[in-house]
Parts: structure tokens; C-alpha cells; sequence
């Protein structure tokens, strides 16, 4: 519980209708996507990088926790009030501020709407490509702080790739800038880097200069069906190795696809033991002849059958069965231990065979599909928790998963962060000097550990 | 007479309040956290609240009523959830469960926003008592209009339709002949169209009339209970389920058709969840634009006469159609109409903002969610803008009323009417 004073403070910064202390609202605040629960003292809408500045100096001077906060739907941790204090609800402050189409940039605030950002910009003509499955609801601050992904960074990078410049408000309520609106600059640190992906620990953002592309022209959508995931694979391999890079070069294993056999009315047929859905973007005229050279590439690997839709309606549907694995994947447990590991693109199959290994020796289905063109894969842990022992199977599962996932020369989190769900096995992917460097960081910005405290290094980072 | 079981309590949710995994997915279509874009106002917000209520981690104050009292019942966001989590009906049974706890009256009380506000409230006493009692004089005890508009809440600057001088029900006989070999369709009026636009119920007649349809209207129908549903009164849903209940099963008809999107929805639930025998009543349920196109209206409607001059219409969905895929429909009748220029427009698929009583209580934020519908309706460059539903015909009105449009406001089934030759009308 925070002291009265200290509520009348805040109140006296972002006003009384800005904030609630009433249990029936901080409830809503409670939780994120991970399905954990922890109660903030307070919830705050600022509106201002002035009220955050003000909110933060005096968090920092009375030592209490200050969790930013976008849309809440985050699948680490990285937006959850582990320690209580303030839940700083920046979702209300949604402005797109500007969009210069002579520099092709856009200036918005942290609570802008992922997608209604996109609609924005393409409205006209501009293109920002980082796509989060989560796009309809997220903010582009959450997708900042956590460095979001999506089916067509394969082709276009990630968020980091698009962020020019931040206004940041500092653990001790500073604010600064970081970057420009310049395509180039080299003036000093990095922190604009520093600060995407940071998940909330190191500032706030207020700010954000983005980066756009002029909006391709048309696109096509393909879906190829493979009799084996080596085959589905190696087409992979050799559509890159054919210096082809799709839009999109989405994967799914058979025990997605059977998950997903009914749930549209797309007609897979028996043998389908893998699909890729590939989708190349570009002036009309390329996409035709790229679109057969990819199918000629993969050809020789076991193809049982391949669809180019015609028109949106027959891509839409295409895209429904990829989007019909995660709602279909509770026919199979009700419990879903949802991983986004990453492993160089030639490394797929080995990744593959290793989680059909461990599903079988644990004991736990495990369905994947995912990002193949960038060797991201989502890795689905359905169990049932009510069973006795379960969740000792699952840590065991996931340990594994990780110890595999590494040694193919691959990363624990490609796109989701590390938050708290990832934070006990952090020291498996980094060793302790590149920790400590680290948590160097983190002291030295935030010397009494208020801002999203416990996240990234776990619990014992408060020591 | 049949046992029919009661409405369930939040408990019997207690499964799928599980399923709700707070992935944010309602975020992207609740129209009223697109309005505040507060957590508590939204689908997987609420869920959370009915969690700690059923896990006795809280307690039911002001806040808490206030909470579950912003939600339209619009199922938009139970239609998009990924794990397909009848967000509409926990939050349904949380009222009821909130009214068993604190009583009625005092759920409507401290839900109430209008409250806080003692200007507002002043202004609404005087106007709003004045308008309601007059209007409510002839209107039955357990309708759900006099939920929908209780005494002390209605604003002055509010559009509210007149009641009707002759109402539908009393207007046409239990029974109209049809052709030999036709189906038997009961008609369900609805509150809306039986006291306030008998013209939509008489339209309705005309159509199925023009198909042959043999038609049966029995006089002792009742309110669908949505009202009822909305304000967590869960002893008049049974009570008016059980009355519809008997009218309906009674005629043992091949279909029992609406002509209300909102009465389609609770007629058809508040049936489903009273056992065997009122689930297959529920399964006769039908919208009557799908029934209508279902029968082959369309090859009726080409065959009228071509009319010169054509009136340019859109569409609105109400969001108890759309919610069950009933889109294509009432857009394919207003299309095969000769004297109408259909024009999709922008956003027609997002809720008006009525939710039954919910706009009674949050009328500002009705009024809000409307003025986004206003402008697409501007936008569209049309003369008429139709729908399926009177409450939101109500609500469209009002909307467009404080946006100083001039549209027209009407059923779809009206415009069928006014094309269909003089020998078909009475």
C-alpha cells in the first residue's frame, strides 16, 4: 500500500479522473497475456512526458516500482506489477503526431495502436513492415520495449530496424532524446538501440521517430504442402540459397496441421506433413515470375501440393489457416507453454527433430509452427496442469528445448523478450561477465531499481 | 406444461471464465474501449473482475457495479476471442449475480454515472419524468421498454420514439392463411415493434404474405427479456422466457421469426438455456431477412416493375445479426429492390452504441460511440441509412439527430414493403 501523501502527489500530477487506487480497476491491471497476476498499488494514465518526468522523480525519491504499461499483451512479463507500485498506462496517449511523407518518417506517441498506425501510413502510400501476430491491439511503445516481430521481418527486419530516434523520460525523471530524424547519425551512444527491446527497464518512452518504406505494390500469397518438415526444410534453404528473400516464409509442422485440418474449409490433403505459406511483395509485373521461380525451387522436395491464390479473398484464406493454429491448438490441453525460440534458418530441420525428440521422451505434445524464412519458431508446450507432475514435466520440456535451441547456435526469445517468464534462464544463453555488464547498465541508469524491478534478471537482480 | 430451467449463475461460467487467457484480442473490438481505452471497460477486464468475484478476492462496491455496467452486450468481442469466450454471458451473469447480492434497484443505482453528475441529473428528473410517464402510461408492467427507459434517466436532448396509437399485435388477427403447403411461420414482434413501429411489424407481414407463407402472431407473446438480461434481473428473464415459452411452443410452427436483431439474441439464448424442449424452440428462431432470403425473396423482388428514380441506402448491422454471420442477407434484399442504390459504408459493421441499458445509464458514452456512427453515415453520401433492428434504429436516429443530419432512418422491411405492389399491402 502506498502512503496517502504519496497518492495525493500523484494525484496533484496527472489529476484525480487520471488515476485509480479502487481494487475493481487495479484487478484489470493485474495481469498481462502470460496469464500471471500481480496487483499494482495504483494505476496512472499520464498524458505528458512532463507528468512521467514528474511521476518518476518522485518514485525514485520515495524507491517505488514504476511498471510502463501499452496494451498489456505481452507474452513475457515485461508490463506485470510484480512488486506492486505504479501501473503507468500509456495507452491513452495515442496521438500519431505527424507523418512526413518528403522524409518518409512518422513521429507518434507511445499508446499508437500498431495497426492503426499501418492503416495510417499506408493510407499514404508508406509501409511500416513489423507485423506482431498481435498487430490489431498492441501499442508500438510495447512493440519498442519488447522489439517486435512478425511473419515479415524475414524480409524487412524487426522494430529495432524502423526506430530513428525516442524521447525517453530516465529512471530519475530526466528527459532526453535519442537519435534524429535522420537516416543517418553518429553523435555519441547508440541509446536509441540501447533503449529498443529494453523491455521497460531502463525508461520510458514518450516519443518514437519511425522509420517507413515506400508500400509495395501488390503482393502474392502461395501455400505449398510437403510430404516431410526435411523436405519443407530444405526448400527453405534453397529458396534463400536461390537469393530469393519472400515477405513471408511461415512454417507449419504436422502437428499443427492437424490441429488446423478442420478449422477452415482449405482441403489438406492426407499426406500433408509440413506446409509453407510464402508470400513475395513487389511491383506486379516481378511477382509473377518470382512466384514461379519459387515454385520451381522447391519442387524436388517432396511437394504434394501447391495453391497460388488468385485474388485477396483466396489469400485471406490462406492466412486464416495459420491464424487458426493458436485459437485450435486448446482442442489438444488446456494449458499452452508458448515459446518463440530462434535458430539460424539451416538449422530448422535439426531444431525440428530435436522438439519431436523431447515431446516424445517427456512425454508432452509440443506443436510448431512459425517464422521459418528467420528461423523462429513458436513452440507450443499443450499440457493439461491438472495432471500430477505435470508442470515438472513442462520445466523439464522447456530446459530442453533451451539446452537444444543453444546449442544449434540459437537464441531462448527471438520476439517476445525475456521478461519474467524467461528471466530463470537467462544465464543459459549468456555468460555471467555479459550479465554483469549488463546489470551494470541497469545501476548505473536506474540506481534505485524502480523501473520494471525483477524484470530480465529475475528476482535476485534486486539483491 | 413444461419444467423450464432458470437462467445459470455466474458459477456455472466458472470454465469458460478460464478460457479467457487475456491475449488483449477485445481490445481491438469493443466499442467502448475504443472510447476510453481503459482496461476495466473492456471484454477480458471484465472477465478478470468476474474471476475475483467467483474467486472471492473482491468485493462487490460502486466501482465493481460500475465496471460490469459499461458493456454493451454487443458480443463483439466474444465473436473475435480466439477462445471463443462468451464474454456477453458472464458478463450477463455477473449482473445477475451483483442484483442477487445487493438487490436489484441498488445495482441500477450504483451503476449509475448520470449520479455523480447533480446537474444532469436535475435536468434528466424534469425532463425525463415528465416524457417517460406519459409515454409508459399504456406500455405493460414487464416490458423491457420500461427498462429501457426507466423514469429518472432519460436525457432532455434525446431522441426517443414516439409510443405508437395502434398497436401491432392488436392490429392483425392470431392467424393469417397462406398458400397450401407452405411452412407456418410464428411471428415474434418485439417490444419495439409492437408499441413504438407497428409499421415494421405490418411490413414484416406484408413480405411473408408475398411469399405465402401461412403466418401465425400469438397475442400472448412476451418481452424477449434482453432488457431484463442487460440489468441482471434474472427472475423476469425466466418469467418472460417461460411466457414465450408456452405462446410459441403452443402454435408448433416451422419457424418462429424477428424482425429485431436484439430480440433474435434473446429469444433464442434466454429459450436455449431452459432445457431440451427450449432448445429446439430456440433452433426455429430465425431472422427474418435470412428467412426471407432463405424462402427466395430474391427472385420476388427482381421481378417488381424498374423504378426510375432510385434512392441512395446503407446499411447498418446490428450486432446481434452480425455476431451470428448474418451480413450478406439484409444487404442482399436492399440491393434486389429496384428503387434503392445500395452504398456500403465505412465501419458498418461497429455497434451503434445503444446496448440495451447501457446508453440509459452511460448516455454520454453512447452518444460518443453514435457520433463515430454518424459520421460514417455522412460520409456515405446516402439519403437512408437502414437497418435490422429498432433499438438500433432508435439509437441511429438519436445519432444523427445530434450530428444535424437529415437521413432517413428505417427498417429494411420497410423499404421491401414500400416497392411491393398495392395488391400485396392492405
Amino acid at each position: 500500500m502506498l502512503d496517502k501523501s504519496i497518492i495525493r502527489k500523484l494525484e496533484k500530477i496527472v489529476g484525480r479522473e487520471n488515476m485509480t487506487t479502487e481494487k475493481s480497476d487495479l484487478i484489470c491491471y493485474a495481469f498481462d497475456a502470460t496469464q500471471q497476476r500481480f496487483l499494482p498499488d495504483v494505476a496512472l494514465y499520464p498524458q505528458s512526458a512532463a507528468e512521467i518526468s514528474d511521476i518518476l522523480k518522485l518514485a525514485n525519491a520515495e524507491k517505488i516500482p514504476v511498471v510502463p504499461r501499452g496494451s498489456g499483451s505481452g507474452f513475457s512479463g515485461g508490463s506485470l506489477p510484480t512488486m506492486g507500485g505504479i501501473a503507468l498506462v500509456l495507452r491513452r496517449m495515442d496521438k500519431i503526431l505527424e507523418i512526413d511523407e518528403e522524409n518518409m518518417l512518422a513521429v507518434v506517441e507511445p499508446g499508437v495502436v500498431t495497426e492503426v498506425f499501418q492503416q495510417a501510413v499506408e493510407a499514404r502510400g508508406l509501409f511500416y513492415p513489423p507485423d506482431p501476430a498481435s498487430l490489431k491491439f498492441s501499442s508500438l511503445g510495447g512493440n519498442v520495449a519488447e522489439c517486435a516481430g512478425g511473419p515479415r521481418c524475414v524480409k524487412y527486419g524487426v522494430t529495432r530496424d524502423y526506430i530513428l530516434g525516442l524521447e525517453v523520460v530516465t529512471p530519475q525523471g530526466d528527459i532526453i532524446h535519442t537519435g534524429g530524424r535522420t537516416m543517418k547519425g553518429v553523435v555519441g551512444y547508440d541509446l536509441t538501440r540501447l533503449m529498443v527491446g529494453s523491455e521497460g527497464t531502463l525508461g520510458v518512452v514518450t516519443k518514437i521517430i519511425i522509420k517507413l518504406l515506400p508500400l509495395p505494390a501488390a503482393k502474392k500469397t502461395m501455400l505449398v504442402v510437403f510430404d516431410s518438415i526435411r523436405g519443407a526444410s530444405q526448400a527453405v534453404s534453397d529458396i534463400i540459397l536461390g537469393r530469393i528473400i519472400p515477405t513471408t516464409l511461415e512454417f507449419m509442422d504436422s502437428t499443427s496441421i492437424d490441429v488446423v485440418r478442420n478449422a477452415t474449409n482449405l482441403s489438406i490433403p492426407e499426406r500433408a506433413r509440413a506446409i509453407l505459406i510464402i508470400e513475395v511483395d513487389g511491383d506486379e509485373e516481378l511477382l509473377e515470375k518470382q512466384a514461379e521461380r519459387i515454385l520451381e525451387i522447391v519442387a524436388p522436395f517432396g511437394v504434394v501440393e501447391t495453391r497460388v491464390a488468385k485474388d485477396k479473398a483466396e489469400s485471406d484464406d490462406i492466412w486464416k489457416l495459420r491464424r487458426s493454429i493458436s485459437p485450435s491448438l486448446r482442442q489438444v490441453n488446456p494449458n499452452k507453454f508458448n515459446e518463440d525460440i530462434c535458430v539460424p534458418r539451416s538449422k530448422i530441420p535439426d531444431m525440428i527433430l530435436e522438439l519431436e525428440r523431447i515431446s516424445r521422451e517427456v512425454g508432452v505434445p509440443i506443436i510448431n509452427f512459425g517464422h521459418a524464412g528467420d528461423g523462429n519458431i513458436h513452440v507450443n508446450v499443450m499440457v493439461d496442469l491438472a495432471e500430477e507432475g505435470m508442470q515438472e514435466k513442462v520445466d523439464r520440456a522447456l530446459e530442453e528445448i533451451f539446452r537444444a535451441t543453444l546449442k544449434l547456435g540459437g537464441t531462448i526469445s527471438g520476439e517476445h523478450g525475456i521478461g519474467t517468464t524467461k528471466a530463470p534462464y537467462l544465464g543459459m544463453e549468456l555468460n555471467d561477465p555479459t550479465i554483469q555488464y549488463m546489470w551494470i547498465i541497469k545501476k548505473a541508469l536506474d540506481p534505485n531499481n524502480i523501473l520494471n524491478p525483477g524484470k530480465i534478471f529475475g528476482f535476485s537482480g534486486n539483491e | 406444461m413444461a419444467e423450464l430451467k432458470k437462467q445459470p449463475e455466474l458459477k456455472d461460467y466458472a470454465e469458460q471464465i478460464k478460457q479467457c487467457v487475456k491475449c488483449g484480442t477485445c481490445h481491438a473490438y469493443c466499442p467502448i474501449f475504443d472510447q476510453e481505452r481503459k482496461e476495466p471497460l473492456v471484454a477480458r477486464g471484465k472477465v478478470a473482475l468476474a474471476q475475483s468475484l467467483l474467486n472471492k478476492e473482491t468485493e462487490i462496491d460502486a466501482r465493481f457495479m460500475e465496471n460490469l455496467s459499461k458493456c454493451l452486450l454487443c458480443g463483439s468481442c466474444s465473436d473475435k476471442c480466439p477462445n471463443l469466450v462468451p464474454v456477453e454471458e458472464i458478463v450477463a451473469a455477473s449482473r445477475r449475480e451483483i442484483a442477487r447480492r445487493k438487490g436489484l434497484s441498488l445495482f441500477g443505482f450504483g451503476l449509475s454515472t448520470t449520479l455523480k453528475h447533480p446537474r444532469l441529473m436535475k435536468l434528466m428528473a424534469r425532463m425525463g419524468n415528465l416524457f417517460s410517464w406519459l409515454v409508459f402510461r399504456k406500455v405493460p408492467e414487464k416490458s423491457g421498454l420500461r427498462l429501457r427507459f426507466p423514469a429518472p434517466y432519460i436525457r432532455g436532448d434525446r431522441t426517443i420514439p414516439k409510443v405508437a396509437p395502434r398497436f401491432l399485435r392488436d392490429a392483425h388477427p392470431e392467424f393469417i392463411p397462406g398458400e397450401p403447403g407452405k411452412p407456418t411461420v410464428a411471428f415474434f414482434t418485439g417490444c419495439m415493434a409492437n408499441f413504438m413501429y407497428p409499421h415494421i411489424g405490418d411490413a414484416a407481414i406484408d413480405a411473408l404474405k408475398l411469399l405465402g407463407m401461412n403466418i401465425r402472431i400469438p397475442q400472448n407473446q412476451g418481452c424477449c427479456g434482453v432488457p431484463a438480461l442487460s440489468s441482471g434481473d434474472g427472475a423476469t428473464v425466466d418469467e418472460l422466457t417461460k411466457r414465450n415459452f408456452d405462446a410459441f411452443a403452443a402454435v408448433d410452427a416451422d419457424y418462429i421469426v424477428t424482425v429485431c436483431a436484439s430480440c433474435n439474441f434473446g429469444l433464442r439464448t434466454n429459450l436455449g438455456k431452459t432445457g431440451a424442449e427450449g432448445e429446439s424452440l430456440a433452433g426455429k428462431v430465425i431472422d427474418i431477412h435470412r428467412f426471407l432470403n432463405e424462402q427466395g425473396i430474391g427472385a420476388k423482388l427482381a421481378a417488381l416493375p424498374p423504378r426510375e428514380k432510385k434512392v441512395r441506402v446503407t446499411y447498418h448491422d446490428p450486432c446481434h445479426l452480425r455476431n451470428q454471420g448474418i451480413t450478406k442477407e439484409p444487404r442482399e434484399i436492399l440491393r434486389a429492390l429496384p428503387g434503392v442504390d445500395f452504398v456500403e459504408m465505412r465501419n458498418a459493421d461497429q455497434c451503434c452504441g445503444l446496448g440495451g441499458t447501457f446508453s440509459v445509464y452511460h448516455y454520454d458514452m453512447s452518444v460518443k460511440i453514435g457520433a463515430k456512427k454518424a459520421a460514417a453515415i455522412r460520409d456515405s453520401g446516402t439519403e437512408v441509412v437502414a437497418t435490422a433492428c429498432p433499438g438500433c434504429m432508435m439509437q441511429l436516429l438519436d445519432s444523427i439527430n445530434h450530428a444535424g443530419l437529415a437521413h432517413r432512418v428505417c427498417h429494411v422491411l420497410e423499404l421491401v414493403a414500400a416497392e411491393l405492389p398495392p395488391a400485396n399491402q392492405k
